[in-house]
């Protein structure tokens, strides 16, 4: 065939499609692998090695840890940097090992290169212990002590010890958590409250002795209950500091560690591979339903995910009526003419605005202006502390349904122009007005597209960190925005996002080596979280579609 | 075999007109409605030019013409269906029983409601059966359970659809036949009782047995309805109406009972096109 036929033939142009769809698909997988391979090997419990290792200075130490990253480095760059080497290898290979002990050491990781390590090994009773405080702790448990006074057990009876105080301390340490943020958070709840009640009454000059004597009266019960509960918080404290263990790092430092600070302990070189895997899942569990400890660093992300999911459906439900409306209104009841067409630009044109701006003017007009009025109007006995009149996770929604608008109403428009010109006159034949023909029927078979628009809103929302920076998201979170405190939704509160938590933890974290896999962990959460919402409005969408097939022809 | 075939003119069997057809003079009958001096504009051009004529009280009147002749126009004018249309321009007068309708206090909705129509094509709603005869009562805010369920049953037996939907009243109607769905249009079309039924070439898009099952309905609704027909077929004018109007471009021509109009039209535009000579 003439080449000149098979460029007619049109062949080649379904090659370079082709080629674009696979380059398409391959960036995405590409992308989604990258993040779930570098995420999810996180979780995972590792071997620890143990090895002498002679460091540049010459001399020799015993390190222990997990191997977290290889590379091969240059070798005279090693050798510019003060490292002794002979031979004539162009590359040497260089290891990040995690040999945490913070606490001891001062970082929680070490470069080492191929060439110094000796005798590597990985002994049975290594013991890594996460910590709430200094990161993990690699060694060997060498004793137990109840109140300062080391126990006499031989080695076997010594490990079940062990476990059964950790077990007492962790439950101990639930105990408290539970106490302090439910209980102490209801009395502190209730404490504001009052405060806020009596600076009502006495703004509005109502501030009568018996008034006084109710509020007095409510504080005292609450004081009183504050009483039993610091009792009881007391008595917990004590107990959980009874235990402590001490434990020897891999080049002989004792260390006392207090079993209050143990998350948890494992010894991963004598466990099994369904043991791993169970430590695994467990690590990803904990991961997605804890939250944040050590300056982000460590724990989970429960707070973040439940934040970007709450922002995100609250801006659905704010965006879809007042998007669904200009619609129909731009659609049906305006003028189809020169301002028609201008507006209808300049809504487009909406969506090309960077989001930064649009969180400039969250800041500007919903913060400070509405939510400045909104306290001095209802909230003013909170004054000069701001509840409305700062960000919070209601502004943060809101702004995005400004950012997202355009998408909502190009898509209902769509929708409706889409709807044949027969339905519209079968209704009205049939006596019912233009606004019942609207309500009843034409809006009902646009659903779909508005579904459609709302998908497209909820994705470009629920990726969205830099306007929230400005409206609402902190990188910690004291309370979620829904809880068990009257009136349970608490819109004013600011919020943990996913987006902002990458950012976060990955830039602005003191201990950055050791939260890179989280980074990729929260992406590939985030990214989930995003396909999971995704999938709710598409099948919401699927079930309208079928609902409302649209008239053959 | 020569008489029969001298009987035929361009294909009708004028010896079915010899059905009786009830009084025949035109001024004879009641009349419900009147369009005097109707003149239609779509912008600049001029759809309608003076049309003057009745439209007798429960009696079927067909209008026939060629394409573009302003017959649906026609029909269009009588619910105010050419509102819609953006440029549209209405000189004249049109009178259901001695009220102009398009006077500016008419309320356009309850017009409607008195005015039915059903379209060229079936156009029910995306909802069941029950809903779509149940729409414009709904709209009236009925919302009765028990009086929907008469109304929708003896909107659906006037449509002769019971017996064939009575167990599928859930079911969607787009899932429906295009002749039941057309029937479906006429059953929601009476369920509100109007006066008047306009069928703009409600046969059009059907098969012969669903256009024979519309004409047989066409011919019951008779008893209760004042009913205007537009049609391309003039076998179906000749069949179903009473009264035939042939329009062209844009003017009545001639206005008569359809025996008449069939056999001895006084016009020759009216023969030329019963002929078959154009259109």
């Amino acid at each position: 065939m003439k080449v000149q036929d098979w460029f007619k033939s049109g062949s080649p142009w379904i090659w370079l499609n082709a080629a674009a769809v696979s380059a398409s698909l391959i960036m995405v997988f590409g992308l989604l692998a990258l993040i779930m391979v570098r995420g999810l090997g996180f979780f995972w419990p590792a071997d620890v090695q143990q090895m002498d290792y002679t460091d540049k200075q010459g001399q020799e130490i015993r390190l222990m840890g997990e191997v977290w990253g290889e590379e091969e480095a240059a070798f005279q760059t090693l050798i510019d940097n003060g490292y002794k080497l002979t031979g004539d290898a162009e590359f040497i290979t260089r290891y990040t090992l995690k040999t945490g002990n913070r606490d001891v050491y001062g970082a929680d990781f070490r470069l080492i290169i191929e060439p110094g390590i000796k005798n590597k090994s990985t002994p049975d009773d290594a013991l890594v212990v996460v910590r709430r405080e200094w990161g993990n702790f690699y060694g060997f448990l060498t004793s137990i002590k109840e109140n300062g006074t080391e126990l006499k057990l031989d080695q076997d009876a010594l490990w079940s010890e062990f476990e059964q105080r950790k077990e007492r301390a962790l439950d101990l340490h639930d105990e408290i958590v539970e106490i302090q943020k439910s209980d102490i958070g209801e009395v502190n709840h209730g404490l504001e409250s009052l405060r806020l009640l009596k600076k009502r009454y006495e703004l509005d000059d109502d501030l009568t002795p018996e008034n006084l004597a109710e509020l007095d009266a409510k504080r005292k019960a609450l004081d009183a209950r504050y009483e039993v509960i610091q009792k009881r918080l007391n008595e917990l404290n004590q107990d959980i500091t009874r235990d402590s263990f001490i434990a020897r790092t891999a080049d002989g430092q004792e260390r006392e560690i207090q079993f209050e600070t143990v998350v948890k302990v494992y010894q991963p070189n004598q466990m099994s591979l369904p043991s791993k895997l169970g430590t695994y899942f467990a690590n990803i569990w904990e991961f997605v339903s804890d939250e944040p400890r050590e300056a982000n660093t460590e724990g989970g992300v429960f707070p973040a995910i439940f934040g970007t999911v709450m922002m995100v459906i609250l801006m659905a439900v704010l965006v879809t009526p007042l998007g669904v409306i200009a619609a129909v209104y731009l659609r049906e009841y305006a003028k189809q003419g020169a301002l028609t067409r201008t507006i209808r630009i300049a809504v487009n044109n909406l969506a090309g605005v960077p989001s930064i701006v649009y969180g400039v003017f969250g800041l500007g007009f919903f913060v400070y202006f509405l939510g400045g009025n909104i306290d001095r109007l209802f909230f003013s006995e909170g004054l000069p502390a701001p509840t409305f009149g700062t960000p919070g996770i209601m502004w943060s929604s809101l702004t995005l349904a400004i950012l997202t608008l355009p998408v909502v109403i190009v898509a209902t428009e769509e929708g409706l122009s889409r709807i044949p010109k027969s339905i519209r006159e079968g209704s009205l034949a049939l006596g019912a007005t233009k606004f019942e023909t609207l309500w009843r029927t034409i809006i009902p078979m646009s659903s779909p597209a508005i579904m459609t628009g709302l998908i497209l809103a909820v994705a470009r929302a629920a990726g969205e960190v830099a306007p929230l920076m400005l409206v609402g998201v902190v990188k910690l979170a004291p309370s979620l925005p829904l809880d068990g405190n009257a009136p349970f939704v608490h819109l004013d509160r600011k919020f943990m996002h996913l987006g902002f938590h990458i950012y976060d933890v990955g830039f602005q974290s003191p201990n950055v080596e050791a939260a890179r896999p989280l980074v990729y962990a929260t992406s590939l959460l985030l990214v989930l979280v995003i396909i999971a919402l995704n999938i709710v409005a598409i099948q919401i969408r699927n079930r309208l579609r079928e609902k409302y097939r649209a008239l053959e022809s | 075999m020569t008489e029969a075939s001298e009987t035929r003119t361009h294909g009708i069997n004028m010896d079915a007109l010899e059905r009786p057809v009830g009084p025949s003079d035109l001024a004879n009958e009641e009349i419900a409605l009147e369009v005097s001096n109707l003149d239609l504009h779509y912008g600049s051009s001029q759809a309608l030019y003076g049309v003057n004529m009745v439209i007798p009280k429960n009696r079927v009147t067909a209008f026939i013409g060629p394409s573009g002749c302003g017959k649906s126009t026609l029909l269009r004018c009588f619910n105010r269906m050419n509102d819609l249309v953006d440029g549209c321009q209405i000189k004249g007068e049109i009178k259901l029983h001695e009220e102009d309708i398009y006077h500016k206090r008419v309320n356009v909705a309850n017009l409607r409601r008195r005015i039915g129509m059903v379209f060229q094509k079936p156009n029910p709603f995306p909802k069941s059966v029950y809903e779509n005869v149940a729409y414009g009562l709904r709209i009236q805010g009925v919302n009765d359970k028990r009086k929907l369920d008469e109304a929708v049953e003896k909107a659906l037996r006037g449509a002769a659809l019971w017996d064939e939907m009575k167990d599928r009243l859930n079911d969607n109607a787009l899932g429906m036949s295009g002749g039941q769905q057309q029937r479906l249009v006429i059953a929601r079309a009476i369920a509100i009782e109007p006066e008047v039924m306009l069928l703009d070439e409600p046969a059009s898009a059907l098969d012969p047995i669903s256009t024979l099952k519309i004409e047989e309905l066409i011919y019951e609704l008779k008893q209760n309805y004042t009913i205007i027909i537009v049609t391309h077929n003039m076998q179906q004018a000749a069949r179903v109406s009473d009264y035939t109007a042939f329009m062209y471009m844009g003017k009545l021509i001639e206005h008569a009972d359809t025996n008449t109009l069939f056999t001895n039209p006084s016009e020759k535009q009216t023969e030329d096109y019963i002929t078959g000579r154009y259109g």
